[in-house]
Protein backbone atom coordinates (compact mmCIF):
# COMPACT_ATOMS: atom_id res chain seq x y z
CA UNK A 1 0.00 0.00 0.00
CA UNK A 2 1.37 3.23 -0.91
CA UNK A 3 2.63 5.71 1.70
CA UNK A 4 3.01 2.24 3.88
CA UNK A 5 5.47 -0.15 2.35
CA UNK A 6 8.27 2.52 1.49
CA UNK A 7 8.44 3.51 5.20
CA UNK A 8 8.72 0.28 6.12
CA UNK A 9 12.35 -0.17 3.87
CA UNK A 10 14.73 -2.48 5.59
CA UNK A 11 17.76 0.09 4.08
CA UNK A 12 16.11 2.81 5.08
CA UNK A 13 15.80 1.62 8.54
CA UNK A 14 19.22 0.63 8.84
CA UNK A 15 20.45 3.86 7.21
CA UNK A 16 19.19 6.16 9.76
CA UNK A 17 19.52 3.73 12.49
CA UNK A 18 23.29 4.13 11.95
CA UNK A 19 22.62 8.15 11.60
CA UNK A 20 20.93 7.79 15.49
CA UNK A 21 24.32 5.83 16.83
CA UNK A 22 26.81 8.33 14.80
CA UNK A 23 24.48 11.27 16.95
CA UNK A 24 24.45 9.83 19.96
CA UNK A 25 27.43 10.20 22.99
CA UNK A 26 25.46 9.58 26.16
CA UNK A 27 22.63 7.81 27.76
CA UNK A 28 18.68 9.33 26.88
CA UNK A 29 15.35 8.44 27.77
CA UNK A 30 12.94 9.14 25.01
CA UNK A 31 8.99 8.12 25.63
CA UNK A 32 6.52 7.47 22.50
CA UNK A 33 3.39 8.26 23.79
CA UNK A 34 1.15 6.64 21.44
CA UNK A 35 0.52 2.85 21.75
CA UNK A 36 0.40 2.41 17.93
CA UNK A 37 3.79 3.47 17.82
CA UNK A 38 4.73 0.90 20.92
CA UNK A 39 3.37 -1.70 18.44
CA UNK A 40 5.46 -0.77 15.80
CA UNK A 41 8.25 -0.67 17.89
CA UNK A 42 8.12 -3.68 19.29
CA UNK A 43 6.31 -5.73 16.28
CA UNK A 44 9.65 -4.08 13.90
CA UNK A 45 12.31 -4.73 16.96
CA UNK A 46 13.37 -1.29 16.11
CA UNK A 47 14.09 -0.65 19.51
CA UNK A 48 16.61 -3.59 18.66
CA UNK A 49 18.11 -1.29 15.87
CA UNK A 50 18.58 1.91 18.61
CA UNK A 51 22.03 1.86 20.37
CA UNK A 52 22.64 0.68 24.08
CA UNK A 53 22.51 4.38 25.22
CA UNK A 54 19.05 5.31 24.04
CA UNK A 55 16.02 4.01 26.48
CA UNK A 56 12.51 3.94 24.55
CA UNK A 57 10.07 4.59 27.40
CA UNK A 58 6.37 2.97 26.54
CA UNK A 59 4.06 5.84 27.06
CA UNK A 60 0.68 6.29 28.53
CA UNK A 61 -1.17 6.46 24.84
CA UNK A 62 -3.47 3.90 24.80
CA UNK A 63 -7.05 4.80 25.43
CA UNK A 64 -8.67 2.05 26.24
CA UNK A 65 -5.97 1.43 28.77
CA UNK A 66 -6.62 4.69 30.74
CA UNK A 67 -9.93 4.60 30.54
CA UNK A 68 -11.24 4.77 34.16
CA UNK A 69 -12.15 1.06 35.99
CA UNK A 70 -15.46 2.79 36.67
CA UNK A 71 -16.32 4.24 32.90
CA UNK A 72 -16.15 0.36 32.18
CA UNK A 73 -18.30 -0.54 35.15
CA UNK A 74 -20.49 2.04 34.29
CA UNK A 75 -20.58 0.58 30.47
CA UNK A 76 -21.41 -2.93 31.42
CA UNK A 77 -24.18 -1.57 33.69
CA UNK A 78 -25.53 0.11 30.55
CA UNK A 79 -24.67 -2.94 28.05
CA UNK A 80 -26.99 -5.25 30.91
CA UNK A 81 -30.07 -3.67 30.27
CA UNK A 82 -32.73 -4.97 28.53
CA UNK A 83 -33.46 -2.75 25.17
CA UNK A 84 -29.94 -1.29 24.58
CA UNK A 85 -27.98 -2.11 22.21
CA UNK A 86 -24.10 -1.01 23.25
CA UNK A 87 -21.80 -0.28 20.53
CA UNK A 88 -18.08 -0.32 21.03
CA UNK A 89 -14.61 -0.45 19.14
CA UNK A 90 -13.66 -3.87 19.18
CA UNK A 91 -10.56 -3.89 21.55
CA UNK A 92 -13.40 -2.42 24.69
CA UNK A 93 -14.97 -5.49 24.81
CA UNK A 94 -12.13 -7.40 26.99
CA UNK A 95 -11.16 -4.76 29.02
CA UNK A 96 -11.73 -5.94 32.54
CA UNK A 97 -13.93 -4.04 34.86
CA UNK A 98 -14.19 -4.79 38.54
CA UNK A 99 -16.08 -8.53 37.97
CA UNK A 100 -16.94 -8.55 34.18
CA UNK A 101 -16.23 -7.30 30.89
CA UNK A 102 -18.00 -6.45 27.78
CA UNK A 103 -17.76 -9.67 26.12
CA UNK A 104 -19.29 -11.49 29.14
CA UNK A 105 -22.35 -9.61 28.98
CA UNK A 106 -22.80 -10.56 25.44
CA UNK A 107 -22.30 -13.91 26.68
CA UNK A 108 -25.60 -13.27 28.65
CA UNK A 109 -27.28 -12.21 26.07
CA UNK A 110 -26.22 -8.09 26.51
CA UNK A 111 -26.83 -6.72 22.68
CA UNK A 112 -22.89 -5.57 22.51
CA UNK A 113 -21.79 -5.10 18.71
CA UNK A 114 -18.49 -4.07 17.59
CA UNK A 115 -18.85 -0.80 15.30
CA UNK A 116 -16.17 0.44 13.25
CA UNK A 117 -17.34 4.20 12.90
CA UNK A 118 -19.65 5.91 15.39
CA UNK A 119 -21.55 6.83 12.58
CA UNK A 120 -22.04 3.22 12.34
CA UNK A 121 -24.07 3.29 15.93
CA UNK A 122 -26.18 6.00 15.01
CA UNK A 123 -27.07 4.71 12.15
CA UNK A 124 -28.48 1.52 13.96
CA UNK A 125 -29.93 4.04 16.24
CA UNK A 126 -32.13 5.61 13.26
CA UNK A 127 -32.54 1.95 12.04
CA UNK A 128 -34.31 0.54 15.46
CA UNK A 129 -36.04 3.27 16.68
CA UNK A 130 -37.81 1.10 19.41
CA UNK A 131 -34.15 0.24 21.07
CA UNK A 132 -31.48 2.50 22.75
CA UNK A 133 -28.87 2.34 21.07
CA UNK A 134 -25.69 3.65 23.11
CA UNK A 135 -21.93 4.21 21.79
CA UNK A 136 -19.02 3.83 23.98
CA UNK A 137 -16.85 6.99 22.92
CA UNK A 138 -13.60 6.96 24.34
CA UNK A 139 -10.14 8.36 22.86
CA UNK A 140 -7.62 10.60 22.36
CA UNK A 141 -8.03 13.47 20.06
CA UNK A 142 -8.00 11.28 16.88
CA UNK A 143 -11.18 9.40 17.88
CA UNK A 144 -13.00 12.84 19.43
CA UNK A 145 -13.66 14.44 16.36
CA UNK A 146 -15.56 11.36 14.65
CA UNK A 147 -17.53 10.37 17.70
CA UNK A 148 -18.13 14.42 18.46
CA UNK A 149 -19.61 14.25 14.81
CA UNK A 150 -22.23 11.23 15.26
CA UNK A 151 -23.74 13.30 18.66
CA UNK A 152 -23.39 16.46 16.41
CA UNK A 153 -25.78 14.91 13.90
CA UNK A 154 -27.58 13.07 16.51
CA UNK A 155 -28.51 16.16 17.65
CA UNK A 156 -29.45 17.81 14.33
CA UNK A 157 -31.55 15.03 12.77
CA UNK A 158 -33.07 14.53 16.28
CA UNK A 159 -31.81 10.74 16.88
CA UNK A 160 -33.91 10.65 20.66
CA UNK A 161 -32.54 7.01 21.58
CA UNK A 162 -28.89 7.79 20.87
CA UNK A 163 -26.32 8.38 23.34
CA UNK A 164 -22.84 8.29 23.99
CA UNK A 165 -20.84 6.83 26.89
CA UNK A 166 -17.76 9.90 27.10
CA UNK A 167 -14.49 9.12 28.61
CA UNK A 168 -12.20 11.03 25.87
CA UNK A 169 -8.67 11.93 27.26
CA UNK A 170 -6.03 14.88 25.72
CA UNK A 171 -2.19 14.28 25.19
CA UNK A 172 -0.14 17.66 26.22
CA UNK A 173 -1.81 17.52 29.89
CA UNK A 174 -0.49 13.53 30.65
CA UNK A 175 2.99 15.02 28.98
CA UNK A 176 3.02 17.60 31.58
CA UNK A 177 1.98 15.07 34.12
CA UNK A 178 4.55 13.08 33.48
CA UNK A 179 7.41 15.68 32.93
CA UNK A 180 6.21 17.16 36.56
CA UNK A 181 6.30 13.72 38.31
CA UNK A 182 8.99 13.60 40.84
CA UNK A 183 10.75 10.59 39.22
CA UNK A 184 10.29 11.31 36.37
CA UNK A 185 13.03 9.64 33.62
CA UNK A 186 11.80 10.94 30.05
CA UNK A 187 13.84 13.70 28.14
CA UNK A 188 12.23 13.62 25.12
CA UNK A 189 9.24 12.98 23.59
CA UNK A 190 7.79 11.27 20.04
CA UNK A 191 4.66 12.69 20.04
CA UNK A 192 1.56 10.86 18.09
CA UNK A 193 0.65 12.10 14.89
CA UNK A 194 -2.20 11.48 14.42
CA UNK A 195 -3.60 13.33 17.70
CA UNK A 196 -1.32 16.35 16.12
CA UNK A 197 -3.22 15.51 12.63
CA UNK A 198 -6.40 16.74 14.61
CA UNK A 199 -4.69 19.09 17.16
CA UNK A 200 -2.15 20.65 14.98
CA UNK A 201 1.40 21.14 16.88
CA UNK A 202 1.19 24.29 18.43
CA UNK A 203 -0.59 23.33 21.40
CA UNK A 204 3.29 21.21 22.15
CA UNK A 205 5.15 24.78 22.25
CA UNK A 206 4.53 25.87 25.69
CA UNK A 207 5.38 22.54 26.92
CA UNK A 208 8.61 22.39 25.27
CA UNK A 209 9.61 25.78 26.55
CA UNK A 210 8.25 24.68 29.86
CA UNK A 211 9.87 21.53 30.75
CA UNK A 212 12.84 22.11 28.21
CA UNK A 213 11.93 18.82 26.64
CA UNK A 214 12.13 18.50 22.98
CA UNK A 215 8.65 16.88 21.38
CA UNK A 216 8.95 15.61 17.69
CA UNK A 217 5.94 15.10 16.09
CA UNK A 218 5.81 11.37 14.65
CA UNK A 219 4.68 8.40 12.20
CA UNK A 220 3.66 4.90 12.74
CA UNK A 221 5.51 3.68 10.13
CA UNK A 222 9.64 2.23 10.79
CA UNK A 223 11.77 4.97 8.88
CA UNK A 224 8.93 7.76 10.95
CA UNK A 225 9.46 6.30 14.18
CA UNK A 226 13.52 6.05 13.58
CA UNK A 227 13.27 9.48 12.03
CA UNK A 228 11.54 10.98 15.32
CA UNK A 229 13.70 9.48 17.24
CA UNK A 230 16.98 10.67 15.28
CA UNK A 231 15.40 14.16 15.47
CA UNK A 232 14.83 13.58 19.24
CA UNK A 233 18.72 12.42 19.79
CA UNK A 234 19.62 15.45 17.76
CA UNK A 235 17.93 17.82 19.77
CA UNK A 236 19.14 16.31 23.00
CA UNK A 237 22.49 16.36 21.95
CA UNK A 238 22.77 19.83 21.10
CA UNK A 239 20.74 20.46 24.20
CA UNK A 240 17.64 21.95 22.03
CA UNK A 241 14.20 21.60 23.17
CA UNK A 242 12.07 22.37 20.29
CA UNK A 243 8.77 21.25 18.69
CA UNK A 244 9.89 19.50 15.04
CA UNK A 245 7.42 17.91 12.99
CA UNK A 246 8.79 14.57 11.15
CA UNK A 247 4.99 13.70 10.39
CA UNK A 248 4.69 16.88 7.92
CA UNK A 249 2.84 14.37 5.32
CA UNK A 250 -0.13 14.14 7.49
CA UNK A 251 0.53 16.67 10.02
CA UNK A 252 -0.22 20.82 9.41
CA UNK A 253 0.83 23.31 12.37
CA UNK A 254 -2.80 24.05 12.67
CA UNK A 255 -4.18 20.63 12.82
CA UNK A 256 -7.30 20.01 11.54
CA UNK A 257 -9.81 23.20 11.70
CA UNK A 258 -13.06 21.48 10.94
CA UNK A 259 -12.66 18.94 13.49
CA UNK A 260 -11.35 20.82 16.14
CA UNK A 261 -14.40 23.17 15.99
CA UNK A 262 -16.66 20.69 16.15
CA UNK A 263 -14.62 18.70 18.97
CA UNK A 264 -15.04 22.60 21.02
CA UNK A 265 -18.61 22.77 19.76
CA UNK A 266 -19.64 19.24 21.42
CA UNK A 267 -16.99 18.76 24.32
CA UNK A 268 -15.77 20.70 27.23
CA UNK A 269 -12.63 20.19 28.77
CA UNK A 270 -12.67 18.58 32.06
CA UNK A 271 -10.91 16.50 35.04
CA UNK A 272 -10.20 12.98 34.46
CA UNK A 273 -8.86 10.14 36.24
CA UNK A 274 -6.72 7.71 34.09
CA UNK A 275 -6.42 4.41 34.84
CA UNK A 276 -3.28 2.89 36.41
CA UNK A 277 -2.31 6.62 36.45
CA UNK A 278 -4.68 8.23 38.64
CA UNK A 279 -6.70 11.91 37.92
CA UNK A 280 -4.95 14.53 35.63
CA UNK A 281 -6.40 17.90 35.88
CA UNK A 282 -7.94 19.36 32.46
CA UNK A 283 -7.13 15.59 30.61
CA UNK A 284 -10.92 14.98 29.58
CA UNK A 285 -13.50 15.54 27.20
CA UNK A 286 -16.90 15.38 28.30
CA UNK A 287 -20.00 16.27 26.64
CA UNK A 288 -20.96 20.08 26.47
CA UNK A 289 -24.17 20.90 28.63
CA UNK A 290 -26.32 21.26 25.66
CA UNK A 291 -25.77 18.04 24.51
CA UNK A 292 -26.74 16.45 27.98
CA UNK A 293 -29.76 14.81 26.23
CA UNK A 294 -27.28 12.34 24.67
CA UNK A 295 -25.60 11.72 27.47
CA UNK A 296 -25.59 7.75 28.28
CA UNK A 297 -24.56 8.38 32.11
CA UNK A 298 -26.61 10.41 32.84
CA UNK A 299 -30.18 9.28 30.64
CA UNK A 300 -29.03 5.63 32.09
CA UNK A 301 -28.30 7.08 35.51
CA UNK A 302 -24.90 5.28 36.37
CA UNK A 303 -23.05 8.29 37.46
CA UNK A 304 -23.31 6.33 40.95
CA UNK A 305 -21.06 3.66 40.51
CA UNK A 306 -17.51 4.13 41.54
CA UNK A 307 -15.44 1.84 42.13
CA UNK A 308 -11.35 1.55 43.37
CA UNK A 309 -8.83 -0.12 40.87
CA UNK A 310 -7.10 -3.65 42.31
CA UNK A 311 -3.02 -2.97 43.24
CA UNK A 312 -2.51 -5.92 41.67
CA UNK A 313 -2.30 -5.23 38.29
CA UNK A 314 0.95 -2.86 37.78
CA UNK A 315 -0.21 -1.64 34.17
CA UNK A 316 -0.20 2.25 35.50
CA UNK A 317 3.85 1.70 35.91
CA UNK A 318 3.92 0.13 32.73
CA UNK A 319 1.97 3.14 30.90
CA UNK A 320 4.07 5.46 32.78
CA UNK A 321 7.13 4.08 31.11
CA UNK A 322 8.51 2.73 34.37
CA UNK A 323 8.15 -0.55 33.97
CA UNK A 324 8.44 -2.76 30.68
CA UNK A 325 5.77 -5.61 30.19
CA UNK A 326 8.31 -8.48 30.47
CA UNK A 327 9.25 -7.02 33.88
CA UNK A 328 6.14 -7.52 35.27
CA UNK A 329 5.63 -10.98 37.28
CA UNK A 330 2.36 -11.07 36.29
CA UNK A 331 3.03 -10.97 32.42
CA UNK A 332 2.60 -14.32 30.97
CA UNK A 333 1.15 -15.73 34.04
CA UNK A 334 -1.32 -14.52 36.21
CA UNK A 335 -2.30 -12.24 32.96
CA UNK A 336 -2.98 -13.30 29.48
CA UNK A 337 -5.26 -12.01 26.89
CA UNK A 338 -7.66 -14.73 28.22
CA UNK A 339 -7.63 -13.72 31.31
CA UNK A 340 -6.03 -10.21 31.61
CA UNK A 341 -5.35 -8.24 34.98
CA UNK A 342 -5.73 -5.15 33.25
CA UNK A 343 -6.48 -3.26 30.05
CA UNK A 344 -2.77 -3.20 28.22
CA UNK A 345 -2.67 -6.73 27.92
CA UNK A 346 -5.87 -6.81 26.21
CA UNK A 347 -6.37 -3.44 24.01
CA UNK A 348 -4.66 -3.73 20.28
CA UNK A 349 -2.71 -0.35 21.31
CA UNK A 350 -1.58 -1.85 24.83
CA UNK A 351 1.99 -2.39 25.41
CA UNK A 352 1.50 -6.11 27.08
CA UNK A 353 -0.45 -7.06 23.91
CA UNK A 354 2.38 -6.37 22.24
CA UNK A 355 4.64 -7.43 24.21
CA UNK A 356 2.16 -10.91 24.31
CA UNK A 357 1.91 -10.60 20.63
CA UNK A 358 5.64 -10.10 19.26
CA UNK A 359 7.68 -11.26 22.34
CA UNK A 360 6.59 -13.57 24.62
CA UNK A 361 9.81 -14.86 24.98
CA UNK A 362 10.89 -11.36 25.62
CA UNK A 363 11.73 -12.12 29.12
CA UNK A 364 13.96 -14.88 28.81
CA UNK A 365 16.42 -13.34 26.00
CA UNK A 366 16.30 -9.41 27.05
CA UNK B 1 -9.74 7.77 -2.95
CA UNK B 2 -12.26 5.95 -5.31
CA UNK B 3 -15.00 7.79 -5.95
CA UNK B 4 -16.69 10.94 -3.66
CA UNK B 5 -20.52 11.60 -3.17
CA UNK B 6 -22.83 13.52 -0.47
CA UNK B 7 -22.37 17.37 0.60
CA UNK B 8 -20.84 18.75 3.74
CA UNK B 9 -21.16 16.68 6.76
CA UNK B 10 -22.41 13.62 4.54
CA UNK B 11 -20.15 14.44 2.13
CA UNK B 12 -17.93 10.31 1.75
CA UNK B 13 -15.80 8.33 -0.50
CA UNK B 14 -15.15 4.76 -0.98
CA UNK B 15 -11.38 4.40 0.19
CA UNK B 16 -9.52 1.35 -1.19
CA UNK B 17 -7.10 -0.07 1.73
CA UNK B 18 -4.84 -1.82 -0.10
CA UNK B 19 -7.78 -3.71 -2.22
CA UNK B 20 -9.89 -3.32 0.24
CA UNK B 21 -12.75 -0.94 -0.14
CA UNK B 22 -14.56 1.12 2.75
CA UNK B 23 -16.72 3.81 3.04
CA UNK B 24 -15.09 6.88 4.63
CA UNK B 25 -17.03 10.08 6.27
CA UNK B 26 -15.02 13.60 4.63
CA UNK B 27 -17.24 15.74 7.36
CA UNK B 28 -13.32 16.64 8.22
CA UNK B 29 -11.43 16.47 5.25
CA UNK B 30 -13.79 19.12 2.22
CA UNK B 31 -10.50 19.52 0.66
CA UNK B 32 -9.91 15.65 -0.47
CA UNK B 33 -10.66 14.27 -3.89
CA UNK B 34 -10.23 10.99 -6.05
CA UNK B 35 -6.86 10.34 -6.69
CA UNK B 36 -6.09 11.80 -2.68
CA UNK B 37 -4.60 9.52 -0.63
CA UNK B 38 -5.80 9.93 3.17
CA UNK B 39 -5.24 9.30 6.55
CA UNK B 40 -8.31 7.73 7.64
CA UNK B 41 -9.39 6.88 11.66
CA UNK B 42 -12.76 5.10 12.64
CA UNK B 43 -14.25 5.84 9.63
CA UNK B 44 -13.22 9.86 8.98
CA UNK B 45 -10.82 11.17 6.93
CA UNK B 46 -8.92 13.35 9.36
CA UNK B 47 -6.27 14.40 6.52
CA UNK B 48 -4.94 14.46 3.07
CA UNK B 49 -1.45 13.04 2.43
CA UNK B 50 1.13 15.94 0.75
CA UNK B 51 3.25 13.78 -1.35
CA UNK B 52 5.92 16.34 -1.10
CA UNK B 53 6.50 16.33 2.19
CA UNK B 54 5.57 12.15 2.06
CA UNK B 55 8.90 12.25 -0.46
CA UNK B 56 11.12 14.17 1.71
CA UNK B 57 12.44 11.51 4.09
CA UNK B 58 13.96 9.37 0.85
CA UNK B 59 15.72 12.59 -0.10
CA UNK B 60 17.22 12.59 3.59
CA UNK B 61 17.89 8.95 3.28
CA UNK B 62 19.51 10.00 0.05
CA UNK B 63 22.09 12.51 1.77
CA UNK B 64 22.61 9.70 3.86
CA UNK B 65 23.62 7.60 0.95
CA UNK B 66 20.70 4.73 1.32
CA UNK B 67 18.64 4.69 -1.89
CA UNK B 68 15.33 2.08 -0.77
Amino acid sequence: MRFLDEYRDAAGAKALAAEIRRAVTRPWTLMEVCGGQTHAIVRFGLDALLPAELTLAHGPGCPVCVTPLETIDRALAVASRPGVIFCSFGDMLRVPGSRDDLLRVKARGGDVRIVYSPLDALALAEKNPGREVVFFAVGFETTAPANAMAVFQAARRGVKNFSALVSHVTVPPAIAAIMSALDNTVQAFLAAGHVCAVMGTREYEPLARKFRVPIVVTGFEPLDILDGVLRCVRQLESGRAEVENSYARAVRPEGNERARQVLADVFEVVDRNWRGIGPIARSGLALQPAYADFDAEKRFRVEGIRVVESPECRAGLVLRGRLKPSECPAFGTSCTPERPLGATMVSSEGACAAYWRYRRDGAAHA
Amino acid sequence: MLSVSGEDLTRGARVSFGGIVKEVSLAYCPEARVGDHVIVHVGFAISRVDEDEARKIFETLKELGETP
